[in-house]
């Protein structure tokens, strides 16, 4: 994202809006400026932000009036007066950074917007993840934090040593080089983005060997882990994770249901 | 896509949050997919959600690109439940928030009426969901634990800013505009519903639960 320096009144509405806090006023020139080693391009302050578009000669002027005369200016804190906010043309390997944080930029590899898959929430159309077994979604950078694909790739190597499936469909998956190490494309692994999420599968007796590696892993990063772990209910809407859980440790209450309400289109028969 | 898993709270402040939405499984059901999500939103507007969304447009709330100046006394904030409804022209995700879990239950037993075969999932407290499909003639048939944030956790924002910020999974509503909303509410500048809705406009899939942003301003502003 860049910022059109003709039309910035450096009224620093945008400043707080970046996830990434990548966005500050250069005071040699008096107007906001993208950090672009930290802007991730999720186009939060260009989509997040309502337009004005007023001329910035005359709201510099009334803006400069009105901190002579000390006044308290109070207005709308989520506007850019002069449309000042300006994508820019993204090639490889920056682009991958919109792909990852800008949830409206569908995945070439996945076909959905946002940073995973379906995963569990079309389980009932799709059956990926049975009875028995575990599906994780492994979250890095969020809330707030973002992630460096070099950190990523940690976690990925240390998980490819365990008895596990990355699923295939997944973003961060079709960016590896190599999925039985985990290894990640070498020109992406500096690339910033706001979250990436790791989709994996396991057995249930797996269950705890995936989250001990995880939480071994997660302090090593530069950033946030979110771990998420999905299942198949029986009949009677059970199922053996949730006790596995709490035998593991874990304190938790709230997750996504998916009601089974979906299914596969009739096939016409001949 | 796990955006609406991970809401950061105490299990207290989670209880009147309900996010409930429905998808089509890409190459499998989701031809002719649209309507149907037209449907599960018209079917929702009956039992007053307070936030509706479509993941490519957004949701009632949602910014201008064209606003005047006297956008700063007489501002329309988004857009009708209608438009949004009006708005499903492709395959997407749509979804409700509802903070009454009466509500939802009504809107869940005219779901399973209406069978529109795509997949509907209800983002919540687990327990409290299951309890809403029991009543509405439901059995659950999969669920995704969320086990919270590991890693440095000193690199987080305080709890109120977590609470509100983490309402948008995707991470589009930014800690520094929450926290400056939780100062603007504090020093009087803007009332705890008006903040919310500042807050809201950023949530691009609009999950993003008013009522709830609302009580944790309140908190915030009296310091508990």
């Amino acid at each position: 994202m860049q910022i059109d320096q003709q039309k910035c009144v450096a009224c620093s509405n945008c400043i707080p809006t970046c996830p990434m806090g990548a966005i500050y006023i250069d005071t040699t020139v008096n107007r906001a400026t993208v950090n672009l080693d930290e802007c991730v391009e999720c186009f939060t302050c260009y989509r997040g932000m309502s337009k004005e578009h007023l001329n910035p000669t005359v709201v510099r002027s009334i803006r400069g009036f009105l901190r002579l005369l000390r006044v308290r200016f109070d207005p709308e804190p989520d506007v850019c007066p002069t449309d000042a906010l300006t994508p820019q043309e993204l090639t490889w390997p920056r682009i991958v950074r919109q792909a990852f944080s800008d949830p409206l930029v569908p995945h070439e590899s996945t076909g959905v917007h946002g940073r995973g898959t379906e995963e569990v929430k079309t389980n009932d159309v799709t059956g990926r993840v049975g009875e028995g077994e575990a599906g994780f979604t492994i979250e890095f950078g969020r809330p707030g934090v973002g992630v460096r694909f070099r950190d990523i790739q940690k976690m990925t190597m240390a998980l490819a040593a365990l008895p596990i499936a990355f699923e295939k469909r997944n973003p961060v998956f079709s960016l590896m080089t190599d999925p039985r190490t985990g290894a990640i494309r070498e020109d992406i692994l500096d690339e910033k983005v706001l979250s990436a999420i790791v989709e994996l599968k396991a057995t249930l007796a797996h269950v705890p060997q995936v989250l001990r590696m995880v939480e071994e892993v997660a302090p090593t990063l530069d950033t946030i882990v979110s771990i998420g772990v999905a299942t198949r209910c029986d009949a009677q809407g059970d199922n053996l994770l949730e006790p596995l859980l709490k035998r593991e440790g874990y304190t938790f209450f709230r997750g996504k249901t998916n009601l089974g309400l979906g299914r596969r289109p009739a096939v016409a028969s001949a | 896509m796990t955006n609406t898993l991970h809401r950061f709270g105490a299990r207290e402040t989670l209880r009147n949050d309900y996010i409930i939405f429905a998808m089509a499984a890409r190459g499998i059901n989701d031809e002719g997919a649209p309507p149907k999500l037209q449907t599960f939103l018209r079917l929702a507007v009956k039992h007053q959600p307070i936030n509706l969304g479509n993941a490519l447009k957004g949701g009632i709330f949602r910014s201008s690109k064209a606003l005047t100046p006297l956008a700063h006394w007489r501002r329309r904030g988004g857009v009708t439940p209608a438009e949004v409804v009006e708005g499903v022209d492709a395959c997407t995700t749509v979804a409700a928030v509802f903070d009454d879990p009466k509500r939802l239950e009504g809107f869940l037993k005219d779901l399973r009426q209406a069978d529109l075969g795509i997949s509907i999932n209800i983002s919540a407290l687990t327990d409290e969901a299951r309890t809403c499909c029991q009543r509405a003639g439901i059995t659950r048939h999969s669920v995704e634990y969320s086990l919270g944030f590991h890693g440095d956790l000193n690199r987080l924002p305080d709890r109120h800013v977590l609470e509100l910020s983490t309402m948008c999974g995707h991470g589009m509503v930014s800690s520094n505009f929450t926290k400056k909303m939780i100062d603007w509410v504090k020093e009087g500048r803007r009332s705890a519903p008006e903040a919310a809705s500042y807050l809201a406009r950023f949530c691009t899939c609009g999950i993003f639960n008013t009522t709830r942003a609302t009580c944790i301003l309140e908190e915030a502003r009296i310091g508990t």
